[in-house]
């Protein structure tokens, strides 16, 4: 019995190929958007455990130097006489095409035989990794990137993306460092051993790393990465509701049939059910694989992102496992169930003879605006609690999304105001006739117009962060980059060689030293700065005393970047405890975009004394324009300094300002995705509703309007409904960018941009909405030009 | 004690021999390291330290002990050498220290490895000191020194002093280990008394007892078709002491030589096929069956020992595993000594 | 007896007070008989019909089919009556929209299991619809749309058909072919019809009459 009641109940489908195309479409765009955004992260965070992995041992803890300076060889031997088992490690970058890769130094001699890397690598290759020109290890697309050193490097699938793995002292070599950077602390020690600060007192034991400490920093980025995700399933699902809830409706006639014919509401509920699940199966398929090659075509772009502005390494190419195929089909059961749900109870609870309303529960909503209004204003309230008493990344995720929700439930109301306004404005019969209709029309657009709405205020929202984050950037990149050119000096001794090389061929040498240590708990980079005017002309202060670069030049205490500041609270004068059991004072807070670490800057003098182990191997050179090519030359040519170890400003910002371009390429890509399923939205609406429209159309058609200006009509009505739309987003959109620029980046990236408006970038956005309006319409439209007046005829001899 | 020249492989985890073969051909591509010469005579105390033009090298102290109530332990305090490159270059030698202790609750033991010219392993020849890490062969010379070791589950110090002299063995030193020629430099300190202390799971127990040293140096691995030794050193009753080897050859059989040493020191080599050593039984240990009594003979000498291992599971689960344990010896003369087989 | 209805109740909710439909209405029929009931617009007779096919509760009174009470089953039960032994024509929208008229015709026998014994050609030959077989109901004329209706209740061999105002849509010869095909069928499969109608005329072809006024019923 259950296969003709499945017949009857599927053979609606096969009469409307259209709908079934657009539930189909809805259902896998939803699915494709959220298992994307999905692979894209589970395959970040694979990477991030693999790389913690390697670099953390496994969850060894370590022991390095409180200051975050070099341990000396010596040190490492005295600990490991005294009996304590550790195994040196040397961390390092290269430089390579599309970023740094990350370079770890360990001795195969200690490591410790059931970590990550000693699986990584074979003992049959021990041999050639120790000793000079040691090899490196690294998988086949890291070893790709460097082509320069392709003869030392033994490929290893395996191992982690971004990763060289070589001997201690070949990585010594390749970093120019005298000492190792930690040292894991095997976890069984033998019976007697002095304590650590008998034998060292500068180091201390730190617990094991774990993926998490990448996965703070990231956390902000995934986050954003899933709420675009979430939203493209949202608007995803408003298109399945719609669908869904119009197929149940139109088939209302039969579900009576049926039950009329003796088929109980419990099997029917269970064909519609099966039925349901078939269709997110095989929605579910599809949206898998096209997320799938979403996801692919953005992983690169989000791997050099993670690279560049966090230093994770990511693989380049996504390997999914089975879970997330099954996820992906999962999600699209879920929500086909969500988006069915109303519609199945409505079926199981309805009277037998209940007659079918098709255009009633299309437009149904119009008794909803009260509720929507209602639920506007808890979403606000939400909203604004989560910001007052919440606080955090993920209250300002809660604002955002309470305020979105709101927008997109107030939509309807104020659609309908404006509609009427222009109505009493307008004159003549058909332009009466043209608002009343497009009112009546608006509850049966309105899902898919908050859809668009939610869209674009994406796109202004995110498009405006954007583009201020990238003037504010620019711009600071210019001031910040004080030197003319960067110079790295390979040996220390040389130091002095330099200085004196450069004294009459310069404006200035300005050391650029620095220390990678601990402030407060989280890893942090201390640099010095020498007294000189070019600071205090050109670096951006974000709150300053007068004195400020005075102190500096005195040698009392210490500028901190904002994202330090905003992450312990510090203040101006507030006390600075700093690694090596002292502290100085808060004199000035910058801004540093791009850095997910604190930074402190020191006087260069307290700094080298301080800090005895900072790396001294980079200087910034003042050089008059005109002089710069020939310094440059002779620094090659005289001084014999390599000519990579020479950087141009210039170099510098276009290297800054293409990772920040790929950092929002992703963005870009899901917010133009998101935009394209609203006007998927619109185009199905608007098809379904002119199946049921032609009892409106028909007695103006009757009265004298042809059917071309009913279709001319219908097209402009898309358009008026899409740029009303517009105008309301374009708020929505900046209070958006407001709370990403004020509270969200401030959250996640520890800065504060100041907000810049690009009225020519709504134009264009504008533009856009108009045409997806329009190429949404134009069908709908051309059908009914197309429409036989025998249809139309027929509205008046049918009684329905 | 030849044989040893395998367990330097450091960087072999199978204990196959074929791998461990193929290794050492691997080192061996870089030609330049010195070879054994059978006109070279010792020198003390030079000859104590390293000689790093030779690829291979060791020093291994066995020691059989007993506790107040006459309980029976061993120790094992083991360094090799094993040169990267014949360059002598301290940073190009490559250091494994082995330590373990025999008791009757079970076999103990650890293993170092590290690198030279770190200052985390090295032997200095005056004052002697040979160390890896925190374990440590020390004294003003090689006659009096105190050994150390530790694993996270034992420890022990122990005080050595030599009442004979330094003993070489083959033929003055040169010491041949296949029917093809391969040879070592190899000496023997076979009269150290001891006592010390052991700290076990158990608790600390205060031992005495005898100990043997060998160095021993050289740059060939194992003739093709050796698969392995079996070694034995013996303190016997009256004051003399046996040192017997046998390389098992696949082609032409168990290459059996030894040294037979006064209680005066004067050693008197036991030449091929005048010894005869024989497994005759076999236990099961780590998983493999391997004999744990042999019968040694030696006619003309008089010698009818069967040598018995005291803990038959004393297995070195190491890189490079072994077994590596005291027996005792009962016979046409009776004592006690230490037993090493490898390659099974 | 095939039908034995006694002390039927059913209200409905009104904006005042609960507003009596059927107000002990009894009734029997016997198997092949066929009942005309008549009333005007709004007298109770579709929901006396919905009652009896178990599609509406009641508040009050016994409808036994074959000596079994209807009210007395699930919904599950009442389906399974309705399936097997009754079969419906209503005013208007019986047919699947989605299926063919061929479909529409054995939907019901295949629904009772019964799709083998349908003879297909001889009943499209009976009811004119030959020509119409791969049509959808839309494409149909009200009279057509009727008779697909009628063929598919005949192919399920019902023991009861109820019909409510089958003709109400159509004009006045097209409802008297229509009528005279639920006679035809009534006699053709020897299953008791009880028709609603409105029309005295179609009515006086009926075996008995009964007229429903108020929410009683008078013979």
């Amino acid at each position: 019995m259950t296969g003709p009641v499945l017949t009857a109940l599927l053979s609606h489908w096969r009469r409307r190929p259209f709908q079934l195309a657009t539930l189909l479409l809805g259902l896998s765009l939803a699915t494709a958007l959220w298992s994307g955004v999905q692979a894209l992260n589970a395959e970040a965070r694979k990477s991030y455990a693999e790389a913690a992995s390697i670099l953390g041992g496994g969850g060894l803890s370590e022991l390095a130097r409180t200051d975050g300076g070099t341990i000396p060889v010596e040190t490492y031997a005295a600990l490991r006489t005294a009996g304590w088992l550790v195994s040196p490690l040397v961390d390092g970058w290269l430089s390579s095409e599309g970023g740094r890769i990350r370079l770890l130094g360990m001795d195969p001699f200690t490591i410790p035989q059931d970590t990550s890397i000693a699986a990584s690598v074979e003992p049959s290759l021990y041999p050639e990794l120790v000793g000079t020109n040691g090899i490196l290890l690294a998988n086949r697309a890291t070893a790709a990137r460097l082509p320069d050193l392709e003869d030392r490097i033994r490929i290893i699938e395996d191992l982690a993306p971004n990763m060289i793995l070589a001997d201690i002292t070949t990585a010594q070599d390749l970093v120019d460092m005298a000492g190792f950077s930690r040292m894991f602390l095997l976890p069984d020690q033998p019976l007697l051993r002095p304590d650590l600060a008998s034998v060292a007192p500068e180091l201390t034991v730190r617990p094991p790393a774990t993926a998490n400490d990448l996965g703070r920093l990231t956390d902000s980025f995934h986050l954003n990465l899933t709420a675009f995700g979430l939203l493209s399933f949202a608007v995803g699902l408003a298109i399945v509701h719609g669908s869904v809830g119009l197929a149940f409706e139109q088939r209302r006639p039969v579900l009576r049939t049926l039950r009329a014919l003796g088929v109980s509401a419990r099997r029917i509920v269970m064909c519609l059910i099966f039925e349901l699940l078939t269709l997110a199966l095989v929605a579910g398929a599809l949206g898998v694989i096209v997320g799938y090659v979403m996801a692919a075509a953005l992983l690169p772009d989000v791997a050099a992102t993670l690279r560049g502005l966090y230093g994770a390494t990511v693989n380049d190419a996504l390997t999914l496992s089975p879970l997330w195929w099954l996820g992906g089909v999962g999600i699209a059961c879920i929500g086909t169930a969500v988006a069915a749900a109303n519609g199945l109870w409505r079926v199981a609870r309805m009277p037998p003879l209940a007659s079918a309303r098709p255009r009633a529960w299309i437009m149904a909503s119009s008794h909803a605006m009260r509720w929507q209004a209602g639920g506007a204003a808890v979403c606000l309230a939400a909203a604004i609690c989560a910001v007052a008493f919440g606080g955090g990344l993920v209250g300002g995720f809660v604002l955002v999304g309470g305020f979105l929700t709101a927008a997109a439930l107030l939509l309807p109301i104020i659609l309908s105001s404006l509609i009427s306004v222009a109505s009493r404005w307008s004159r003549g019969p058909i332009g009466q006739w043209f608002w009343a209709d497009t009112r009546q029309q608006l509850p049966g657009l309105s899902l898919a117009l908050m859809a668009l709405l939610l869209a674009l205020a994406a796109n202004v929202g995110v498009g405006t962060m954007v583009a201020s984050f990238r003037a504010t950037f620019a711009g600071w990149l210019d001031q910040r980059l004080v030197s003319d050119l960067y110079v790295t000096v390979e040996d220390e001794t040389d130091i002095p060689a330099l200085m004196a090389f450069l004294e009459d061929k310069s404006d200035a040498v300005l050391p650029i030293w620095h220390v990678d240590a601990e402030v407060m708990g989280a890893p942090a980079e201390i640099y010095g700065v020498v007294d000189h005017p070019v600071y205090a002309a050109n670096w951006p202060l974000l709150s300053a005393q007068p004195d400020t670069w005075d102190r500096i030049a005195e040698g009392t205490g210490a500028l901190i970047n904002e994202q330090l500041a905003r992450r312990e609270g510090f203040s101006l004068e507030d006390p600075l405890p700093l690694p090596g059991g002292w502290t100085t004072t808060v004199i000035g807070i910058y801004s540093d975009y791009g850095n997910p670490l604190g930074q402190v800057v020191l006087p260069l003098e307290t700094l080298t004394r301080r800090y005895p182990g900072v790396d001294r191997s980079d200087f910034g050179i003042l050089v008059p324009d005109r002089n710069k090519e020939a310094l440059t030359a002779a620094l090659t040519e005289e001084f014999g300094l390599p000519e990579d170890w020479i950087t141009d400003q210039g170099a510098i910002k276009a290297f800054s300002l293409s990772i920040f371009e790929r950092t929002f390429a992703v963005t870009a890509a899901l917010n133009v995705l998101t935009l394209a399923v609203a006007g998927v939205a619109i185009l199905t609406n608007l098809l379904t509703l002119a199946s049921m429209r032609l009892p409106q159309l028909a007695p103006a058609w009757a009265l004298g309007l042809t059917r071309t200006t009913l279709g001319r009509l219908e097209f402009i009505r898309a358009l008026v409904l899409a740029a009303l739309t517009f105008m309301f987003a374009l708020p929505v959109g900046l209070g958006l960018a407001w709370m990403l620029l004020a509270i969200i980046n401030v959250e996640a990236f520890g800065w504060r941009l100041p907000m810049h408006l690009f009225p020519l970038d709504w134009a264009w956005l504008g533009a856009l909405s108009l045409g997806a309006a329009g190429l949404a319409s134009i069908w709908p439209a051309y059908q009914l030009v197309k429409r036989p007046p025998a249809d139309l005829a027929r509205v008046f001899s049918h009684e329905r | 004690m030849n044989a040893r020249a395998l367990l330097p492989l450091l960087f072999c985890i199978t204990p196959s021999l074929a791998m461990a073969q193929g290794f050492a051909e691997l080192g061996q591509t870089s030609e330049g390291y010195a070879l054994p010469d059978p006109a070279t005579r010792f020198t003390f105390p030079d000859d104590h330290g390293p000689h790093p033009e030779f690829r291979i090298e060791w020093w291994y102290v066995t020691a059989n002990l007993k506790d107040a109530e006459g309980t029976d332990y061993g120790i094992q305090w083991t360094l090799f050498r094993n040169a990267l490159s014949p360059s002598g270059r301290p940073e190009d030698q490559a250091w494994m220290g082995h330590a373990a202790v025999s008791t009757p609750t079970g076999h103990l033991f650890a293993e170092r490895l590290a690198r030279g010219g770190i200052g985390q392993a090295g032997v200095a020849v005056a004052p002697f000191e040979a160390f890896i890490d925190e374990w440590r062969m020390a004294g003003p010379d090689l006659a009096t020194v105190s050994i150390t070791a530790q694993g996270h589950e034992f420890r022990y110090d122990l005080e050595l002093s030599s009442n004979g002299p330094f003993v070489p063995q083959g033929e003055d030193g040169y010491s041949v280990k296949s029917f093809v020629g391969q040879a070592s430099h190899y000496y023997s300190q076979p009269f150290y008394s001891v006592s010390g202390t052991l700290n076990l799971p158990k608790g600390e127990v205060q031992v005495t007892g005898r100990a043997w040293l060998d160095r021993e140096w050289s740059s060939q691995p194992l003739a093709p078709d050796q698969t392995g030794w079996d070694w034995v050193s013996l303190h016997l009753s009256d004051g003399e002491k046996l040192m017997v080897y046998r390389m098992r050859d696949q082609a032409r059989g168990a290459y059996v030589v030894g040294t037979w040493i006064a209680p005066n020191g004067l050693p008197e080599p036991l030449r091929i096929g005048s010894l005869e050593m024989t497994p005759v039984e076999w236990a099961e240990v780590a998983g493999q069956l391997l004999p744990v009594a042999w019968d040694i003979a030696h006619e003309v000498r008089g010698i009818a020992i069967r040598v018995e291992a005291i803990y038959p599971q004393s297995w070195m689960g190491t890189r490079i595993s072994y077994w590596e344990g005291p027996v005792r010896a009962i016979g046409s003369h009776s004592g006690e000594g230490y037993l090493e087989m490898s390659g099974y | 007896m095939l039908l034995d209805v006694h002390g039927l109740k059913k209200c409905f909710p009104g904006s005042e007070r609960p507003i009596t439909v059927l107000d002990g209405v009894s009734l029997s029929l016997d198997a092949g008989e066929v009942v005309a009931l008549t009333g005007e617009s709004g007298s109770g007779k579709s929901t006396l019909l919905h009652v009896i096919a178990g599609l509406e509760p009641t508040d009050d009174g016994s409808v036994l089919f074959d000596g079994v009470d209807i009210c007395s089953m699930d919904d599950a039960g009442r389906a399974a009556l309705r399936r097997n032994s009754i079969g419906i024509v209503f005013q208007q929208f019986n047919l699947i929209p989605s299926l063919n008229v061929r479909q529409n015709l054995v939907f019901h026998a295949r629904l009772a299991g019964r799709a083998a014994s349908v003879d297909l050609p001889a009943l499209t030959t009976w009811l004119g619809l030959t020509d119409h077989l791969d049509k959808f109901p839309e494409d149909l004329s009200g009279g057509e749309q009727q008779r697909v209706a009628i063929g598919r209740a005949v192919a399920s061999e019902p023991k009861l058909v109820l019909a409510d105002e089958p003709t109400g849509n159509l004009d006045e010869s097209t409802g008297q072919a229509v009528f005279d095909l639920l006679l035809a069928l009534a006699r053709r499969t020897g299953a008791a019809l009880l028709i609603a109608t409105h029309s005295m005329r179609l009515a006086e072809a009926a075996d008995r009459r009964m007229h429903l006024s108020h929410g009683k019923l008078r013979a």
